[in-house]
């Protein structure tokens, strides 16, 4: 699976309450679209299907509210390559196969509006705009299998009707 | 072969192993798993979307309804409702409708967790019920929708970090202090991806209220479990709230740590933690300026039966400052009864408090209580995200109970000290 988009530059600990604020929860998609990421407006206003993120340590730290991914899939974000995440937004992301990758020294690899290359297989980055790559901390197996299940209720499904311990035809 | 911590002893023995070591995966059996209004019936849909209509074990999946109560728009009565009715269809054992309180004071409450046990809540702040020896964590609805299913989950063995509380705290410090300073100076990252224990003569002498705040505001240093030994006052809080055995537990003596941070809890001030981060912390003199619209008692965080006693200490014979409104709500029923028989909720409404129905409030932003654009806040809770308590354009500052009943009296943030009656000699 390879990922390609321009990025979209965050500092640490940015909080899911910034992904999916508690003030535009039940709004209509295109009222709370406006909110995600709010705290950098050059975001909001100029976000392109595709676009991906770079950020700092502890991104998605806060709130275990799964729509924090799940509204970055929803508005297509490639997929966001941190220094670290929070352990939640971690696993919520492979929960739902949400491409995610830590990568140490990512912030001083890319410069806002840099295009950048990721090769998920291979936990590898690449700045197409400097020419430059970078490898990123690769996923353990276990839970390669759960994002290459499509996810976790996927994985379930399969499991469910292989056991037989599921409500019957699934 | 070295001994094991707290962390790896519990997963050790949920995924049916000798041993396991950080960084191990393992998948292990849960020993309950905390579902609420936030994320449950979503997990349900989940469920149903793949025709999936049962849990593992009746028993052992706890509901709860606390975000939003009571029910302040159509849709989320509408939520609750059809919540309340696949509880029912499920055969669900254990269920707290609105009102019961706050997931992470109920579930201790009620005894759902006891020493040694695996758990995980679909809520950050899930990491509480470590302040009763359980391994705790908090998940999301996914997540939440599989273990429910399945009744196992995967985990990292985490490294593991100790405080060692050393000393003791001084007189009008609370254990909230004790936790914004280990924030302010091990900031929000101490804890990412690891176990963090407490030891040490202040974590033994703390009650179990001072535990479960403690374990609580964890999160916000990112841990995955934030554990306290059970010891007597385990065994004493959890006697009359559960029929099932229960035992002393905690890490071995020969236990591994990534690192022991030592704190001389003698030295620390009350503190305060500044718009926008928790860890933005500094002590409460710093903060004398600052003026406030609104000073909050709640949340999972800070609004034990404890907290309301010491507030209503400060506020006896004392008003709320005009221009300033002082909101009060109970973690539970249970405290909410409690206050009322020992007075301090008396003390706390005569001072001009307005009280809540015991759940969330305005600390998820969603329910009644939140501030407006250009307001400032100060709450004891957990958390201080640009538009958490409401508006992206307001300014919330975190505090102990003690510290927000003094700067409700004074409309701007105080120190809580100069209102306590002297310390005992």
């Amino acid at each position: 699976m390879n990922i390609c988009g321009n990025v979209w530059k965050f500092g640490d600990d940015i909080n899911t309450d910034y992904m999916a604020p508690g003030f535009v929860k039940n709004q209509p998609w295109e009222l709370q679209k406006k909110a995600i990421l709010h705290i950098h407006p050059g975001f909001t206003a100029g976000f392109k299907t595709g676009d991906v993120i770079v950020a700092g340590e502890n991104f998605g730290c806060g709130s275990s509210r799964e729509a924090a991914p799940a509204n970055l899939k929803k508005l297509e974000v490639g997929c966001v390559v941190a220094e670290s995440f929070g352990r939640i937004f971690l696993r919520n992301s492979i929960a739902i196969a949400f491409p995610v990758l830590i990568c140490k020294g990512i912030t001083q690899a890319f410069d806002e509006g840099d295009r950048l290359e990721l090769d998920f297989a291979q936990s590898l980055v690449k700045n197409l705009t400097r020419g430059t790559e970078i490898r990123g901390t690769p996923l353990p197996p276990e839970l390669v299998r759960i994002v290459a299940a499509g996810g976790m209720m996927q994985l379930l499904k399969r499991e469910a009707s292989q056991d037989g311990t599921g409500a019957g035809n699934v | 072969m070295s001994g094991m911590t707290m962390a790896e002893k519990i997963l050790a023995r949920a995924s049916g192993r000798e041993s396991v070591r950080p960084g191990e995966f393992v998948t292990a059996k849960v020993d309950l798993a905390m579902a609420n209004d936030a994320q449950f019936p979503q997990a349900c849909k989940a469920l149903e979307d793949i025709g999936l209509k049962r849990v593992f074990d009746p028993g052992k999946v706890v509901v709860i309804i606390d975000h939003w109560v009571p029910a302040n728009t159509p849709m989320v009565a509408e939520m609750h409702r059809g919540i309340r009715a696949k509880v029912k269809e499920l055969g669900l054992r254990h269920f707290y409708d609105a009102g019961v309180g706050i997931e992470h004071k109920v579930i201790p409450e009620k005894g759902h967790a006891l020493p040694g046990e695996l758990i995980v809540g679909s809520d950050s702040h899930s990491t509480t019920y470590g302040a009763l020896g359980a391994a705790s964590t908090g998940i999301g609805l996914t997540e939440l929708a599989y273990v429910m299913y399945t009744g196992k989950l995967w985990f990292q063995v985490p490294p593991s970090i100790r405080f060692n509380l050393a000393g003791k705290l001084g007189h009008g410090v609370a254990p909230k202090d004790l936790m914004l300073a280990l924030l302010g100076k091990y900031t929000t990252q101490a804890g990412q991806y690891k176990s963090v224990e407490f030891a040490g003569p202040v974590a033994d002498a703390m009650s179990m209220e001072g535990r479960l705040t403690l374990a609580n505001i964890s999160s916000e240093m990112g841990a995955k479990f934030a554990l306290f030994a059970a010891d007597a006052t385990t065994l004493e809080y959890l006697r009359t709230r559960t029929d099932k055995p229960v035992q002393a537990f905690g890490p071995d003596p020969d236990a591994q740590y990534e690192a022991v941070h030592t704190i001389d809890c003698s030295k620390i001030e009350p503190q305060v933690a500044a718009p926008h981060k928790p860890d933005n912390v500094k002590n409460v003199s710093e903060f004398a300026s600052v003026r406030v619209d609104q000073a909050f008692i709640g949340s999972c965080t800070n609004a034990h039966a404890e907290d309301l006693e010491r507030a209503a200490a400060i506020m006896k014979g004392r008003k709320v400052a005009a221009g300033t409104r002082f909101l009060v709500i109970p973690a539970s029923h249970e405290v909410m009864v409690e206050a009322m028989k020992n007075g301090s909720l008396a003390v706390l409404v005569e001072a001009g408090a307005m009280v809540g129905t015991p759940g969330c409030g305005p600390c998820a932003g969603g329910s009644t209580g939140v501030l407006g654009p250009g307001e400032t806040g100060i709450a004891s809770t957990n958390r201080n995200f640009k538009g958490r308590g409401g508006s992206a354009e307001s300014f919330l500052y975190l505090a102990s109970p003690e510290t927000v009943a003094a700067s409700a009296i004074e409309g701007r943030i105080a120190d809580p000290r100069k209102y306590m009656p002297a310390a005992a000699k």
